[in-house]
């Protein structure tokens, strides 16, 4: 019954219309339609692709960035950190050369008091010294009263005898 | 009440009409198998409905014959409808020739003779038409609308159409054909999916000027799948003929059975395809027909809504086939190429 019927039965008529409207169909399609439609998607699909390829770049070179700022940023640490060091030291030798001067100066300056004052009470024991002989030597010759006639004989013994109670009483 | 059913589960079945004078109208049995057919196979006239009265409301197409003795005959269907004959011509209506346009005698009799060549745009040339025209048009704005935004997000139809190109490429074409040769067979893929997608679903309308049985056609389905047999032979190189003729690793002594196997597998790839859509289509097709054709049977409106429940059902089913058989026919010719132009395996 199948067969029989129109449903499986060949007609060339449906054939060849076919064959015309669905090549007519396959021409206008490829020419018209499916060249633009597929290259507008290819081309939005390489733009897509393109645009994903930069941001990925960037990201790239951001992430080099930033390598690069840490870098410079524990550069510029490091020099601060060698800045402040250097500075510390400098201070500290200044400081401790300062110290230094100043108490060599000090003990120059009390070196100096020191030989001063020697050297005053040195003279101003030779001053007492004369002082006490000249006053020893008029006392005696108050008390001996003129017994002695030179003065310089007189001063030459007085003198003999300071020595001798010099030497005595080293 | 009758007729307002029928009329809800007419609109599942192509060109129904108005079931209830139908079946008043025959004065006699219903008969389901001449219903099914009728609206099943080809013709030169497209029934629209029996009016009461009994005549009919139609699209008369133009019959078209070119006979080697008188030359060419275009005249509308119309002058051959109801059995009637027009400058020595009718439709048979049994015999060898049924459903044929014929040569006949006086008396109104095919002549015996083989019938004239029939270039008639009969009831699936006009369906595909129609689908086609559909089909360009909506190409043709998406292209427009392409050159419009440019390169732009899809939108609007743009965006449900794209989805199911970008289908054929990527899940049809490219891991078939490869990534270096798919380019050349996208067009052709491209057009035989949409053009049997769309008369698929066109035929699921059942109002002129949709519903012919386009892709349930064997004449259809023959012309797509000797396109993708003769692609496929033109696009073979010299590993696929290697294949048919002189297989590698076979004894020689087997060849002779061999090649003539190989050369009917040739064929019948194309003819399983041509088939296969014929088929699955023409199924739909009775299934729903049958289905209404039980209002009629029991005639009783009691039916109605269970067979309305079972063509809806039938329906959704139909519109997955519908998809499913325009994939599985553009996959298969994209499975064949493939075949045809793959580069041989490097030992």
């Amino acid at each position: 019954m199948l067969l029989q019927s129109s449903l499986a039965s060949p007609a060339i008529g449906t054939v060849f219309w076919t064959t015309l409207i669905f090549l007519m169909l396959l021409f206008l399609l490829w020419k018209f339609a499916w060249g633009p439609i597929m290259k507008a998607v290819s081309s939005r699909e390489d733009m897509i692709h393109n645009a994903l390829d930069a941001a990925e770049k960037a990201r790239e070179e951001m992430k080099v960035l930033q390598a690069d700022n840490e870098i410079i940023l524990r550069k510029a640490r490091e020099e601060r950190d060698k800045i402040l060091r250097d500075a510390r030291v400098a201070y500290e030798r200044m400081m401790s050369e300062a110290r230094e001067k100043s108490r060599s100066e000090s003990d120059a300056m009390v070196r100096r008091a020191r030989e001063l004052i020697e050297r005053e009470k040195v003279s101003a024991i030779a001053e007492v010294k004369r002082e006490v002989a000249s006053l020893a030597i008029e006392v005696a010759s108050k008390v001996v009263g003129e017994t002695l006639k030179s003065d310089a004989e007189q001063q030459k013994l007085i003198e003999r005898y300071l020595k001798e109670i010099e030497t005595n009483r080293n | 009440m009758l007729g307002l059913t029928v009329g809800a589960a007419g609109s599942a079945s192509p060109d129904t009409g108005k079931g209830e004078t139908e079946s008043n109208e025959k004065e006699g049995k219903f008969d389901a198998n001449t219903y099914i057919m009728d609206h099943v196979s080809d013709s030169h006239e497209w029934h629209i409905l029996t009016k009461k009265d009994g005549t009919n409301v139609a699209i008369y197409l133009p019959v078209i014959i070119y006979d080697k003795n008188s030359g060419l005959h275009i005249f509308s269907s119309e002058k051959l409808a109801h059995g009637h004959s027009y400058k020595g011509y009718s439709i048979a209506h049994e015999g060898k020739y049924a459903g044929k346009i014929v040569r006949v005698n006086a008396d109104g009799h095919h002549d015996g003779s083989k019938p004239p060549l029939d270039l008639s745009i009969t009831k699936a040339v006009f369906g595909m038409m129609v689908a086609s025209v559909i089909l360009l048009l909506l190409m043709l704005g998406l292209a427009r609308s392409y050159k419009r935004s440019g390169i732009s997000a899809p939108k609007g139809f743009q965006g449900f159409l794209e989805p199911v190109i970008l289908f054929v490429r990527d899940d049809i074409a490219i891991p078939n054909i490869g990534e270096s040769k798919y380019s050349r067979y996208m067009p052709y893929l491209l057009t035989v999916f949409f053009f049997i997608l769309i008369n698929n679903l066109l035929g699921m309308i059942p109002f002129f000027p949709f519903g012919a049985n386009v892709t349930g056609n064997v004449n259809v389905t023959f012309v797509l799948a000797v396109s993708t047999f003769l692609i496929t032979q033109f696009s073979g190189n010299r590993s696929y003929w290697r294949d048919v003729f002189a297989a590698p690793g076979v004894p020689l002594w087997l060849l002779p059975i061999m090649i003539p196997i190989e050369i009917i597998g040739l064929f019948s790839k194309p003819f399983a395809l041509m088939i296969r859509l014929f088929a699955n289509i023409t199924a739909g097709h009775i299934i729903v027909l049958s289905l209404v054709a039980l209002i009629f049977i029991f005639e009783s409106v009691v039916v109605a809504p269970v067979s309305i429940f079972f063509v809806l059902f039938m329906d959704c089913i139909e519109l997955l086939v519908a998809f499913l058989q325009a994939y599985v026919f553009t996959l298969l010719s994209a499975l064949f190429i493939g075949m045809a132009t793959a580069e041989p395996e490097h030992h």
